[in-house]
């Protein structure tokens, strides 16, 4: 029980992974949403490794980084249209960016 | 002593684990951002650890500079740039609350299913998979450097495009009307 396998890091991975959708769907704040997100990132990733480790294959890895790649730029994204928004509206809370709303 | 030779890879498992899922509840659950962010540091620097424990250096290293460096950088920057004296003292969650509660035990339910019922063989402990160039032991980083600009070249190259535009729309969107 005390050696670590494959399971406990997906056990883990699932775990973060769960707690960041919580946080999206439940937050109001828009920057803690963002932070969600990289949450979800980061556990997969921690997926992605555990299993590079468990087949001894490398391509994990190279995946791990393209993952990384894309939270950086959905980041970068994500908070220029939270700077929008702000500029538009005065606040970061969700609930006040429905414009859209019939 | 012998057990902690014996055991202290798992030991340092369990105590980044446990610093991650604390990192990521502190994410969800503080009413501040900026403890929030720093709460989320916690966690990108455990699962940092944590890639190192897995034979994952190089990636352990990216993961330090990008998350730990540069979109940690990023989101404080936000943080103080938008003005957030005037945090609803109140109401620190939205309407979706219950439901989201309820969905994430549904999702907890869904994958501790998988966790009790999957059994893995014994993880295939060949780590010199990971170092491995043509035949020679350089080391994590080379091994991946050389799969990236050979093997995965072009994800590779895309990858730089979508870097580039991801950095125009930022610019786009945060520019001054």
């Amino acid at each position: 029980m005390l050696y670590v396998t494959t399971t406990h890091y997906l056990a883990l991975s699932f775990l973060l992974f769960t707690i960041g959708i919580f946080g999206i769907v439940a937050r109001k704040n828009m920057i803690t949403v963002l932070m969600s997100i990289e949450l979800v990132l980061n556990s997969v990733n921690l997926n992605l490794i555990a299993f590079s480790y468990q087949l001894s294959d490398l391509t994990g890895q190279i995946f791990s980084i393209f993952t990384i790649t894309v939270a950086a730029g959905e980041a970068a994204v994500g908070l220029g249209i939270l700077i929008a928004l702000f500029r538009l509206r005065e606040t970061t809370t969700l609930d006040n960016a429905s414009e859209l709303r019939g | 002593m012998e057990f902690l030779t014996a055991h202290g890879a798992d030991l340092l498992f369990y105590l980044f684990a446990a610093l991650a899922v604390a990192g990521a509840l502190g994410v969800v659950t503080l009413r501040n951002p900026m403890y929030g962010a720093v709460s989320l540091l916690l966690t990108f620097l455990s699962v940092a650890a944590l890639f190192l424990l897995r034979h994952a250096e190089f990636l352990g290293i990216v993961q330090i500079f990008v998350y730990g460096g540069g979109i940690m950088v990023l989101f404080l920057f936000v943080i103080m740039l938008v003005n957030l004296h005037r945090l609803p003292a109140v109401n620190l969650f939205s309407g979706s609350t219950p439901f989201a509660a309820l969905f994430a035990v549904a999702l907890l339910a869904f994958f501790g299913y998988f966790i009790v019922h999957l059994s893995f063989d014994p993880a295939l402990t060949r780590p010199e998979v990971f170092t491995m160039v043509r035949g020679e032991n350089l080391g994590n980083s080379q091994a991946v450097a050389w799969s990236l600009y050979t093997t995965h070249l072009l994800p590779f190259e895309i990858a730089s495009v979508f870097l580039l535009i991801a950095m125009i729309g930022a610019v786009v969107l945060g520019r001054r009307q």
